[in-house]
């Protein structure tokens, strides 16, 4: 049967198991759109700007555990949509985009729209392709979900010239997809995987130190969760792997690194044993390099081999997908038949109790006085059960919340982890609510972020999604004015968010909810109005301390054990 | 130090830039770089001669297997092998000079490939060491241009470089 690109474009996206795509038409994309309109296979999501649509698409794919899927048009619908596959390649997220160009006799003429987009997203995206004849399409479109959805996650562009789209040719759907270039190893090595388990066995003050590919490998949550309490080792969460593990286990230490806990910092510090689970020693985790986990041996489990030994060296390194191998672990756990020190253990967690005594999250919420962020946090967990899929943008805000929101399940988390793009979390809410419309979606975000993808309101509206937008207003870049009052002797250079909207009203004029909320005792009313709340978005405009500062805090440059603490 | 690395790669659009743009983003040197189609047309072979310490160049091989078209890498530098490169050099060769010219290449076994009034074209294939040495004595002749192809290189023995081991 013969069909036109647009028509194999549909077809194929249907097999894919397609059911949302986020988007916005111009006009080298319109022979898609067209079709979109005439099979009318899938929902099409209409976001108001690019960026907005790679954000829900990021948010869609962690909170359904499919891929995103995002269609932009040419030349700026390409540019705009770059910040959005960029975070999606820093936190590993499947998303594949579409993007329309030129037609192919145009490229390279400075044509009307035209922009170089395999060039431009190349270091933004996992891979990207360019289609120049219409009997590649439908091979590679699989391709493209194949390597976004594999190995380790992320985003694929694929860029198809306008006459592509309208050209014609035999449909054959590639069913088998095999890439010669292109195999990702699943599964550990056994001899590894028994080797680790002869370390964890012997370890005498070990660490679990897990991240974001808890999030994404589906079910591996359940097997982490399974084999820590097995083992009865403490674990610690990086930002991206908040969620991996219930937050209220007595094994919790919370999450380490830059604004961790001291007790996740001081274990990590003192630890004999390091065991690295889907995560990559990000800067923002280790602190100062040379005097990270000094007293350590390192296991390090990664399904990507550039990330294991490229910060830290791996003393054993195990190359596979996470959930398989934690698979594997337990197995192999089973078959040694031996059982962990208990009496050095025992110790360790002593020392760790004591560590936690420091109560490092701990404030004080005076009723009479003015709402603190940490306060607006734990009453959206109080009152949502921790059960709520929590969204942030980027600065205080995000680390509040990834401090006291407290996770109890997987793929709830929505955050900018690697890239910290500020006006991430709208977006990426309104994705997460598109895939789960029964849940509870909530945005946490500061007043400065929340303007960076406002527009999205009216997709919100448009699409009926009740995300409810927290935002922890203090009238400045928080986090950006931390650093200035910490390190800058508090030279407040352009930090003060000036002339900010009425966001009761901006809310209202979008046709949504909005509330402004300045007393501690209003904080649950207006919360428990937002729940009740499922025709519409809303907005709560919490009016917060103007200058909290985010602790724990480890300074740029610093060791873990070098917190300041207040 | 230095290392020569053979890279395996599907011989389609833009995967030269998929390998220079990885280099220039996280910053690693490249001394020479060598591509052409290899004796499967659907795959090009290229040389790479990069510098650094075992850490950075266990990254810079990580980083090019992630690279989705290619198909494989080794490090030749940790084997026997051989390297071969290539120069094309014009040199000034007037009345006096004419016959120190022909004698330096008969010396390094290079080949005359051009010849005009004022001036010898030589051609001359040997490690890039030789080629050094046989740059630094022409050079005082006076060197009009010259260009090198930076080296290429493969294993020795009978064992091959393909998809399937």
């Amino acid at each position: 049967m013969k069909l036109t690109g647009a028509e194999i474009f549909v077809e194929c996206l249907k097999r894919e198991g397609v059911e949302i795509i986020f988007g916005y038409p111009g006009g080298a994309v319109l022979p898609m759109y067209d079709e979109i309109f005439k099979k009318n296979y899938f929902r099409h999501i209409l976001v108001r700007h690019e960026q907005a649509a790679l954000h829900a698409a990021n948010g869609y794919a962690r909170a359904s555990g499919k891929c995103g899927v995002a269609l932009v048009t040419s030349g700026p619908g390409a540019t705009n949509a770059v910040t959005g596959l960029a975070d999606s390649l820093a936190d590993s997220i499947p998303t594949v985009c579409f993007s329309g160009q030129v037609p192919t006799h145009l490229i390279g003429n400075d044509a009307f729209q035209e922009a170089d987009t395999v060039g431009i997203t190349r270091s933004a995206t996992k891979h990207n392709f360019l289609v120049k004849r219409v009997e590649d399409l439908a091979l590679t479109i699989r391709q493209a979900f194949h390597i976004a959805t594999t190995g380790r996650p992320g985003p694929v562009l694929v860029d198809i010239p306008k006459d592509v789209a309208t050209a014609s040719c035999e449909f054959r759907y590639p069913e088998q997809v095999e890439m010669r270039s292109y195999k990702p190893v699943t599964r550990g090595h056994q001899g590894q995987i028994r080797r680790a388990v002869k370390m964890m066995l012997a370890a005498k003050r070990p660490v679990f130190y897990t991240g974001g590919a808890i999030n994404g490998a589906r079910g591996s949550a359940e097997l982490l969760t399974k084999l820590v309490r097995r083992l009865g080792f403490p674990i610690t969460n990086t930002l991206m792997g908040l969620g991996g593990f219930p937050y209220d286990d007595e094994h919790f230490l919370g999450m380490l690194g830059m604004h961790g806990t001291y007790e996740a910092n001081m274990a990590v510090s003192h630890c004999d044993l390091l065991i690295a689970i889907g995560a990559r020693f990000d800067d923002r985790v280790t602190g100062k390099i040379e005097a990270f986990a000094p007293e350590a041996k390192v296991i390090h489990v990664d399904v990507d081999p550039s990330s294991i030994s490229k910060n830290v060296h791996a003393h054993l390194p195990i190359v596979g997908d996470v959930k398989v191998v934690l698979g594997q672990m337990l197995e192999a756990l089973d078959a040694a038949r031996g059982e962990p020190n208990a009496e050095a253990l025992k110790v360790w967690w002593h020392q760790i109790n004591e560590w936690r005594e420091r109560d490092c999250l701990h404030f004080e919420q005076d009723m009479d006085g003015p709402i603190k962020p940490q306060y607006v946090i734990k009453r959206l967990h109080e009152l949502t059960r921790g059960e709520a899929i929590i969204a942030t943008e980027v600065g205080q805000h995000q680390m509040w919340a990834a401090q006291h929101y407290g996770f109890r399940q997987p793929h709830r988390w929505l955050t900018s982890g690697g890239l910290g793009t500020m006006g991430y979390g709208f977006p990426a809410a309104i994705g997460a609510q598109i895939a789960r419309p029964d849940a509870t979606v909530i945005d946490i975000a500061g007043d400065a972020s929340i303007q960076m993808n406002i527009q999205e309101l009216s997709t919100a509206m448009q699409h009926k999604t009740p995300v409810i937008i927290a935002i922890l207003n203090n009238s400045y870049m928080g986090m950006v004015r931390q650093w200035q009052e910490m390190f800058y002797e508090s030279r407040y250079s352009h930090s003060y968010c000036d002339s900010l909207p009425d966001f009761v009203q901006l809310a209202e004029a979008y046709g949504g909810v909005g509330m402004r909320v300045e007393r501690p005792g209003d904080v649950d009313a207006a919360i428990e109005k937002a729940l009740a709340n499922r025709d519409t978005f809303t907005v709560i405009d919490f009016i917060v301390t103007k200058e909290e500062n985010v602790y724990p805090m480890v300074p740029a440059g610093a060791a873990l054990n070098e917190m300041v603490l207040a | 130090m230095r290392h020569v690395i053979t890279v395996l790669v599907e011989n389609e659009f833009g995967v030269l830039t998929r390998i220079a743009g990885l280099f220039s983003a996280r910053g690693y040197n490249i001394e020479s770089l060598n591509v052409a189609p290899s004796s499967d047309p659907t795959m090009s072979r290229m040389t790479l001669v990069t510098r650094g310490d075992e850490h950075v160049i266990e990254q810079i091989k990580k980083q090019l297997n992630k690279l989705i078209p290619v198909i494989k890498t080794e490090d030749l530098t940790r084997q026997e092998h051989m390297e071969r490169e290539m120069v094309l050099v014009k040199v000034q060769a007037r009345d006096a000079t004419r016959a120190e010219v022909l004698r330096m290449a008969d010396v390094f076994r290079a080949k005359v490939v051009d010849v005009a009034e004022a001036s010898y074209t030589l051609e001359l294939t040997g490690k890039s060491k030789k080629l050094d040495a046989f740059l630094r004595m022409l050079a005082p002749l006076g060197i009009i241009e010259m260009t090198r192809t930076g080296p290429v290189g493969m294993r020795r023995g009978s064992e091959g470089f393909t998809v399937g081991d």
